[in-house]
């Protein structure tokens, strides 16, 4: 690329418009399975039904409750289940990293890791109801009942807005294992050798070198894990269904009508909401990520 | 160096239990009868069951079609980025993240509106069967791994060397393709494959919304019954997933320079 007299015999050998023309499919493909569905939201939540621009849907789902609760339960959601993946991913992932790449231990956890992060949804959901229903279902709130610990009684359900946040950290630890691994592995030896021999302590390295390096890419592994969460729904479908109050629970009642009759703009606005927020995390991703690539690449 | 720290041994064993612990009470849970006995019941029930057969049926063709498709989509667009246009690299990139930044719920309700409000000809041409409706739109979804392990993959050989040579030895473009590039990125397009299989057998929000019957949409009117059922087809779904991505780790460690072309 950064060769001029190879671009200058490529610009004169081959005409740019049949590589153009190579874009086609995908710009097709993309302009109608996703810009299409994108179009019908984003033009729905700003039009009424006269088809005239308003943001009388804006104006409802900021002003009832109803809407408002749902949002504040998912961003909540979303930062609880992203802080506790992003701390014990990153102790899961320093553990796994200091054995040899190819190692069955590195194969064993990325594919598992895989499986969980980007699969899991309501399988996983039916393990948790396996483990954690209600007794005499779960089995091992059933043990815990034998051995005096009654969570049930105590006020835990695993269909619950608690429940199915104990559930994302399933996939949200391993989902920092994968964004995480890769900072970690360009943490150079050398660079805690140079710190011990100018006579720094294990904590001082930790605190001096490794953190402010790792911490950017810790920042932006957490705002991926927060948006993963922020747009997840398989999981609390199969656990609780659409009564969840978490916003694209809302969206599903929405579209079907399950409150008012006719609410497919809201559920189009609770869309372009939605949409807004992960644009929001992704930016300030970016913004992170800048920073990130000057010490590890 | 070798000997294994303490700390890294307690986590371990911590996570071990953390992630298997669900499982085998899984295992448990499916094995047991109403009558409190042992029994393979609920996993026989899997096979003699005619509308979860035909849920799971549904699913592996869907995720069949959108593997191939979504190679057959993407690894020209990326050759023809890296190699042509440039320019577009930064464009193609945003583009193919959207996905992420539109989570499912919001694509399903775009969807489901069109699909009350598409023409007559459209919805038998779109929606009538999960098949045309649910598969283009998984590639879609597939298209932010998809697009980074090929880009990673097509980035990892010398394509122009290999272009060229190709083309001036008299290959068309789609010889170059499938017969010099494919096999050279082989294990990125396979990661891609068995991540879009994944996750077309995972995908539940859409296909409820847009009320089709897949694999994970059964298993949740199942699962009010029969949860049993449901759990025994998780434990299998999981295994069945976990078999591919692990036998990929292998398929990527068998090439050189198998670090740089990171799949998951």
């Amino acid at each position: 690329m950064g060769d001029p007299a190879a671009r200058r015999r490529r610009g004169i050998a081959r005409p740019a418009g049949a590589a153009w023309l190579g874009m086609l499919p995908f710009s097709a493909y993309v302009l109608i399975f996703l810009g299409l569905p994108l179009y019908e939201v984003i033009h729905g939540a700003f039009t009424n039904d006269s088809e005239r621009l308003t943001l009388s849907n804006f104006s409802a789902i900021f002003s009832q409750s109803q809407y408002l609760i749902p949002l504040e339960n998912s961003l909540i959601l979303s930062a609880w289940t992203a802080a506790l993946g992003a701390i014990f991913g990153t102790w899961l992932a320093a553990a796994v990293v200091a054995s040899p790449a190819g190692s069955m231990l590195r194969r064993v956890v990325s594919s598992a890791s895989a499986v969980l992060a980007y699969f899991a949804g309501v399988p996983l959901a039916f393990a948790l109801i396996a483990a954690l229903g209600r007794p005499p279902g779960g089995v091992i709130t059933t043990w815990l009942k034998h051995i005096g610990i009654d969570l049930y009684a105590s006020g835990f359900n695993i269909s619950s807005l608690f429940g199915v946040g104990l559930a994302y950290v399933y996939f949200q630890i391993p989902m920092m294992v994968i964004l995480i691994t890769p900072a970690l592995e360009g943490l150079r030896p050398q660079w805690q050798e140079a710190a011990e021999n100018l006579g720094a302590t294990k904590l001082a390295y930790l605190r001096h070198v490794a953190v402010p390096v790792m911490a950017p890419a810790f920042i932006g592994a957490l705002l991926v894990l927060f948006g993963n969460a922020f747009g997840a729904y398989a999981t609390a479908l199969a656990l609780v269904g659409s009564a969840i109050p978490l916003l694209p629970a809302a969206i599903e009642s929405a579209i079907n009508g399950n409150v008012l009759v006719n609410e497919d703009r809201i559920a189009f606005a609770l869309g372009v909401e939605m949409i807004l927020v992960v644009m929001i995390v992704m930016v300030l991703y970016g913004l992170v990520q800048r920073r990130a690539r000057r010490w590890l690449q | 160096m070798g000997r294994p720290r303490l700390w890294r041994v307690v986590i371990l064993v911590a996570a071990l239990i953390y992630f298997f612990g669900p499982l085998v009470a899984s295992i448990k849970y499916s094995l047991i009868q109403a009558n409190g006995s042992y029994s393979l019941g609920n996993y026989a029930q899997i096979l003699s069951n005619g509308a979860l057969r035909s849920s799971m049926f549904t699913s592996l063709e869907i995720a069949g079609i959108a593997a191939v498709a979504v190679v057959a989509l993407m690894l020209p667009t990326v050759v023809l980025v890296r190699l042509r246009l440039p320019q577009l690299t930064l464009l193609v990139e945003g583009v193919t993240i959207l996905p992420i930044v539109v989570p499912p719920i919001v694509i399903a309700a775009g969807l489901a509106h069109l699909q009350g409000s598409a023409p007559e000809w459209l919805v038998r041409l779109w929606f009538n069967h999960p098949l045309p409706a649910l598969t283009p739109v998984y590639v879609v979804l597939a298209m932010p791994f998809t697009y980074r392990a090929l880009d990673t993959g097509v980035r990892a050989i010398d394509l122009r060397t290999l272009v060229d040579a190709s083309r001036s030895l008299g290959a068309s473009w789609f010889t170059t393709l499938t017969r010099v590039i494919l096999p050279n990125v082989e294990t990125a397009v396979l990661g891609a494959m068995f991540l879009t299989i994944a996750l077309c057998l995972g995908e539940v929000v859409i296909a409820t919304i847009m009320l089709y019957v897949t694999l994970p949409v059964q298993m949740i009117q199942v699962g009010a019954a029969s949860p049993g059922i449901s759990v025994a087809i998780s434990i299998l779904s999981f295994l069945f997933v976990f078999v591919l991505l692990f036998l990929l780790s292998f398929l990527a460690g068998r090439r050189r320079g198998s670090s740089s072309v990171r799949v998951i």
